[in-house]
C-alpha cells in the first residue's frame, strides 16, 4: 500500500462520514541537530516522524485528526475521526466555510540538494562546530556556541478533489555566537544572523558560510562590546544591515499580511493586524522603494515548496508594490471568506497539526542603492546589525528591536562602535522612512517562526538587503 | 502496545546492540485535543493521538538522543539501529553525568478520567458557555484536554511510569467601541475539565472588554502598577526559561545567585511537577526556588548537577540539554490581598491584566521589553478611573521584584495555561512599586 493510498482511504473515510471536502498529508520527517559549546559537543539529537494528519469539512466546521499509525485502518479511523470532530464544530457554528478553487494537480516536486547533509559524517559535523567553538574562546569569548539543523521532509497529499502531490523537502542551517560576560551584562555576537542562516539546499549552505573564518571576529566584537560606549538615545537615521532587516520584514510585514489575522482568526493569541481589507490596493505601507513579494518558489529560500498543504501551486505574488499594500498571504478558505481569489499559503509544521496560514518567502525586491552609497550619504545616524530581541504588538504595529552591535555614523563614515542599541517605532511610519535600500539582497531563512495553538515552528524565507530609515527612536533602555 | 512495553522492549534492543552502554528510554503516549474559537465560533478543531519514544546512548564517551513515533517493531529495530550507528561516530562528551539510580516516584501524575475521555462535544459545550456569557461581544479562544502516560527505562535499573491529564481555556471578549476595539481576557488551567468554568471566564472576559471603552494615551514612565494573574504568568515564564534554570548560572547568563535575598520578603517561588519524572528519569517533586525573597535553589539537571554540585532536581528535557533545565510549573505563593485592596492603596497608578511579546535584552540581567494587553487602567487615590491605551514596557524582573518593591501578593493564586503541554503557572496578582513604560504602543 503506497502513502498514497493510505491518504486517499482517509480522504475516503471522511467523505463517507459525512464531509463534503477531506485532504489527507501523509509525512516522513527526519531531523538531526547539534549544539556545541566552548569546544564540546552538547546535545546530538536526532529524530523520526511519520504519520497522517486528516481535514475535514463538513457544513461550515472544518474537523483535523491526526495520527502515527500508516495502515489502512488507522487511516480510515482517522478520516472518520476527522469528520465527527468537525461535526461537534458546528455547535458553535459561524457562516459557510467555502474554498477558493485551485488547479488539481498530480505533481511530483523536490528542493535543490547537492549534498545531502544526513549523510555529511556526523564527526565532520562535529569537528566543524567544536573548532569553531574552541576558536571563539582563544579569541576571548566567555562562551562560545554553534548549531546546525536538518530537515529531510517528504509528503503526500491527497485530496477529495482530486490532488495526488508528493514533495521532497530537504533544508539545513547553521550559525555560531560569541557571548562575553562582564559586570553585570552580557555581550553577543553572532554569524551568520542571531539564530544562523537556513535554507532549502543541502550541506553545500553550510559550507559556504565559512563559519570558522567568522570565529575570532565575533568573540572579538564580543569583548569589545563590554567597553563600548551606549548607543545614544533620541531621532535619529537608522541604518540597518539586512540580517536585522529580514526579522524587521518577518515581524512588521510578514505576520501583518497574514490574512488569518486581518480576518480575526488569531485574536485570542498570536493577534490580529493592523490592516483592513477594505484599503486593500490603496493603503500606503511604506515608501516607494518598498516592494515586497510573496514568492514560495524562489530557489534555496528557506519558505520555498512546490505546493503548499492544501496543494496549491507555488506562485509570486506582491504584498506590496512601490509602497502600496497589494496582497497578502492566504489560504482557501480564508481567501474565500475575504473574496479574494487565491490562496497559496498554508502549511502545517508536522503531520499531526493542522495547516494554517503561514509566511513563504516574504522579502524585499532590490533597491537602487549599495550599503557603502548608504553610509556615504548619511551625515548623523547609527547602523546596527544582528538581531538580538524583538518584540510587537498584537497588530503588528508598535515594534521594538534589539541588536547586538552598533556604530556612529558621521559625515559619511562608520564611526565607533556601539553597544545595547535598541530601535521602535510603528510599523507604516517606519517603512514610510525608508529612504535608501540597497541593491544587495540575499535570502535570509529563520526556522523557529511560532505561531497557533497548538503551537507549530514555520520556515519562512527572507530577502532582504541593507536600507536606511529616517527619524527612528532608538536608544530605548531599561 | 502499552508505552511500558514499547520502553522495556527498546531498551532490551539496544542493550543488545551496544553492549556496555548506557541506555535510557522513554515512551509517551499523547491524546491531545484542542477546540479554538474565534469570531465567536469554532474555527480550527484538532485531535492527535501520537506515540513517542526517546532513546539516549552513552558508550567510549560519546553520546546520542534519537527520538521516533514509529513503534511497530520494524519501527523500534531501525531505530535501535539508526542510535548504535550515531553513537560511534559522535563526537566525545566529557560531560557524561552517568544515568539516574533507580528511585521510585515521589510525586504521584494527577488524572482526571473523565478529562481522560472528553470528546469534542465537552470542550464545544465549554466554548458555547463562553460565548454565551460574553452577551454579544465578539469572542476568540480555545479550550484544550490533554491525556499524557508515559514509561522510563534505564539500564542502571531505573523503571518508572506515570499519568496525567490536563484541561485548560484561554479566551477572549472584544468590544467595539468609540476607541476602537477592546480585548478583555480571562485563563484557566487544571488537571480536570470540571475545573473550567466556560460561563465564568466569558464574563470575566467580557466585564474587561466592557471596561476598556474610551482609552487614554498615558505619557511613559515608572509607574507603580498592580499587575493581574494573566500578567504575572508572564514573569512566572521568564524566570522559568532564564531566571532559575542552573546551566545559564553556571555559564554566568542569569541573574539568581542561590542564598542572596534577591527579592522582597513577599515573594515565595516553587516549583510544583505535573509530570512525576523528568527526560533522565529522575523522580521530581516540589521544589522551593525562592523563599521569603531569597534565592534558595535552582533547576538542575544530571549534567548541570555533575558540573556544579548537588543532584538533579528532575528538571531535564524541557528544551533539551543545550538549553539547560527548565521547571515548567511556576507558582508564587499567595499573599493575603484582594485585588479591589490593592487597588485601593495606590495614589497614582496602573492596574494591568496581562502582559504581551516579552523578549529578552539582557539574559544577565533579565531585561526585558513587551506590551500591556487586554485591559490597561489608571489608578487614581485608590480607584479605577478611566481605561488606558496600551503602553510597551522596559524592565528588569528581578529589580520589579526586589526588597522593598513589592507591596502586596494576591491572595488568590490562578492556575493559568503555558504554552508546554501539561505546564501551566500558578500566580497571584502583584502589587509592584514601579514598572517601567517607556512609551505608548501607538506611537
Amino acid at each position: 500500500m503506497s502513502f498514497f493510498d493510505v491518504a486517499e482511504a482517509a480522504v475516503a473515510a471522511a467523505l463517507d462520514a459525512g464531509a463534503r471536502y477531506a485532504d489527507a498529508r501523509v509525512m516522513h520527517k527526519r531531523y538531526e541537530s547539534m549544539d556545541a559549546r566552548n569546544g564540546e559537543v552538547e546535545d546530538l539529537s536526532s529524530d523520526e516522524s511519520a504519520g497522517i494528519g486528516v481535514r475535514a469539512l463538513v457544513g461550515s466546521s472544518w474537523g483535523f485528526y491526526a495520527v502515527p499509525d500508516l495502515s489502512d485502518s488507522a487511516a480510515r479511523l482517522a478520516g472518520a475521526r476527522a469528520t465527527a470532530i468537525a461535526k461537534a464544530s458546528a455547535r458553535v457554528a459561524g457562516p459557510a466555510a467555502d474554498l477558493v478553487p485551485t488547479t488539481v494537480s498530480h505533481a511530483t516536486w523536490a528542493s535543490e540538494c547537492l549534498v545531502d547533509p544526513l549523510a555529511v559524517p556526523l564527526s565532520d559535523k562535529g569537528d566543524l562546530l567544536t573548532h569553531a567553538t574552541k576558536t571563539m574562546v582563544e579569541h576571548g569569548a566567555d562562551q562560545a556556541t554553534a548549531v546546525y539543523q536538518i530537515w529531510d521532509t517528504r509528503k503526500w497529499f491527497v485530496s477529495s478533489e482530486g490532488h495526488r502531490i508528493d514533495q521532497h523537502v530537504r533544508e539545513c542551517g547553521a550559525g555560531i555566537q560569541a557571548t562575553s560576560i562582564g559586570a553585570g551584562e552580557t555581550q553577543v555576537r553572532s554569524y551568520p544572523a542571531a539564530r544562523g542562516q537556513y535554507g532549502t539546499r543541502g550541506w553545500e549552505l553550510v559550507r559556504e558560510l565559512d563559519l570558522l573564518a567568522h570565529a575570532p571576529r565575533l568573540a572579538e566584537e564580543s569583548r569589545a562590546l563590554l567597553s563600548a560606549p551606549l548607543c545614544p538615545a533620541g531621532e535619529t537615521a537608522l541604518i540597518l544591515g539586512p540580517e536585522q532587516l529580514f526579522l524587521q520584514i518577518h515581524e512588521s510585514v510578514g505576520h501583518a499580511i497574514e490574512l488569518d489575522r486581518i480576518l480575526g482568526w488569531e485574536a485570542a493569541f498570536a493577534g490580529t493586524s493592523w490592516l483592513d481589507l477594505a484599503q486593500l490596493g490603496s493603503l500606503r505601507y511604506g515608501s516607494e522603494l518598498m516592494n515586497i513579494t510573496i514568492d514560495p518558489t524562489l530557489p534555496g529560500a528557506l519558505g520555498s515548496f512546490g505546493f503548499d498543504d492544501e496543494g496549491t501551486p507555488a506562485a509570486k505574488r506582491y504584498a506590496v508594490k512601490d509602497g502600496i499594500w497589494v496582497g497578502v498571504l492566504a489560504g482557501r478558505d480564508s481567501a474565500a471568506l475575504a473574496g479574494l481569489d487565491y490562496g497559496g499559503s498554508v502549511r502545517a509544521d508536522g503531520w499531526s497539526r493542522l495547516p494554517m496560514v503561514r509566511m513563504t518567502n516574504v522579502g524585499l525586491e532590490p533597491g537602487p542603492h549599495t550599503l557603502e552609497q548608504i553610509i556615504a550619504e548619511t551625515d548623523d545616524g547609527v547602523f546596527m546589525e544582528n538581531n538580538r530581541s524583538w518584540s510587537i504588538d498584537d497588530k503588528r504595529l508598535n515594534f521594538q528591536f534589539g541588536c547586538e552591535i552598533a556604530y556612529e555614523v558621521k559625515n559619511g563614515k562608520r564611526g565607533r562602535m556601539l553597544r545595547n542599541p535598541t530601535y521602535t517605532g510603528i510599523g507604516p511610519k517606519f517603512w514610510q522612512s525608508m529612504d535608501m535600500l540597497s541593491s544587495e539582497v540575499q535570502y535570509w531563512g529563520t526556522p523557529n517562526c511560532g505561531k497557533g495553538q497548538p503551537t507549530q515552528a514555520g520556515h519562512t524565507g527572507h530577502p532582504s538587503a541593507p536600507a536606511r530609515f529616517q527619524g527612528v527612536r532608538v536608544g530605548v533602555r531599561a | 502496545m502499552t508505552v511500558e512495553k514499547i520502553a522495556e522492549q527498546v531498551l532490551d534492543l539496544a542493550q543488545r546492540a551496544l553492549p556496555g552502554a548506557e541506555i535510557e528510554v522513554s515512551a509517551d503516549a499523547v491524546h491531545r485535543a484542542l477546540t479554538r474559537f474565534a469570531n465567536s465560533r469554532i474555527h480550527q478543531n484538532v485531535a492527535e493521538d501520537t506515540v513517542g519514544v526517546r532513546l539516549r546512548a552513552h558508550l567510549d564517551g560519546r553520546t546520542v538522543t534519537t527520538t521516533s513515533t514509529l513503534t511497530s517493531p520494524e519501527g523500534l529495530t531501525s531505530l535501535v539501529s539508526r542510535t548504535a550507528a550515531a553513537v560511534r561516530s559522535a563526537p566525545r562528551d566529557p560531560g557524561w553525568p552517568g544515568l539516574a539510580p533507580a528511585a521510585a516516584l515521589a510525586l504521584p501524575g494527577e488524572v482526571d478520567e473523565a478529562t481522560r475521555e472528553a470528546s469534542p462535544d465537552d470542550r464545544a459545550a465549554r466554548i458555547r458557555d463562553f460565548v454565551d456569557a460574553a452577551g454579544g461581544l465578539e469572542t476568540a479562544g480555545y479550550c484544550q484536554t490533554g491525556y499524557w502516560t508515559g514509561a522510563f527505562r534505564n539500564s542502571a535499573g531505573q523503571a518508572l511510569a506515570a499519568s496525567a491529564t490536563t484541561a485548560d481555556m484561554d479566551g477572549i471578549a472584544r468590544d467595539a467601541g468609540a476607541g476602537g476595539i477592546a480585548d478583555g481576557v480571562a485563563r484557566r488551567s487544571g488537571v480536570a475539565l470540571s475545573e473550567l468554568d466556560g460561563a465564568a471566564l466569558g464574563a470575566r472576559a467580557a466585564g474587561k472588554a466592557r471596561a476598556q471603552a474610551d482609552p487614554v494615551e498615558l505619557p511613559a514612565g515608572r509607574y507603580e502598577v498592580v499587575l493581574e494573574p494573566e500578567a504575572v504568568a508572564d514573569l512566572l515564564t521568564n524566570f522559568s526559561y532564564f531566571g532559575f534554570n542552573a546551566k545559564a548560572h553556571q555559564e554566568r547568563r542569569c541573574f539568581a545567585e542561590p542564598g542572596t535575598q534577591q527579592f522582597d520578603e513577599a515573594i515565595t517561588l516553587y516549583d510544583d511537577p505535573r509530570e512525576p519524572y523528568d527526560a533522565e528519569g529522575t523522580p521530581r517533586t516540589r521544589l522551593a526556588l525562592v523563599e521569603k525573597g531569597v534565592t534558595t535553589a535552582l533547576a538542575q539537571d544530571r549534567r548541570t548537577a555533575a558540573t556544579g554540585g548537588g543532584a538533579s532536581t528532575g528538571h531535564a528535557g524541557a528544551f533539551g540539554a543545550a538549553w539547560g533545565p527548565t521547571p515548567q510549573n511556576l507558582a508564587f505563593a499567595p499573599g493575603t490581598a484582594t485585588v479591589d485592596e490593592m487597588i485601593s492603596r495606590v495614589t497614582r497608578g496602573l492596574l494591568i491584566t496581562d502582559l504581551w511579546y516579552t523578549r529578552v535584552l539582557d539574559p544577565r540581567t533579565l531585561a526585558l521589553t513587551g506590551l500591556t494587553r487586554n485591559g490597561v487602567w489608571l489608578i487614581e487615590d485608590g480607584e479605577v478611573t478611566r481605561p488606558v491605551r496600551n503602553m510597551r514596557f522596559t524592565q528588569l524582573y528581578p529589580q520589579a521584584l526586589g526588597p522593598g518593591a513589592v507591596l502586596g501578593v494576591g491572595a488568590e493564586a490562578v492556575p493559568q495555561p503555558s504554552r508546554v503541554f501539561l505546564g501551566a503557572w500558578t500566580s497571584p496578582a502583584l502589587h509592584l512599586a514601579s514598572w517601567n513604560l517607556t512609551g505608548g504602543a501607538s506611537g
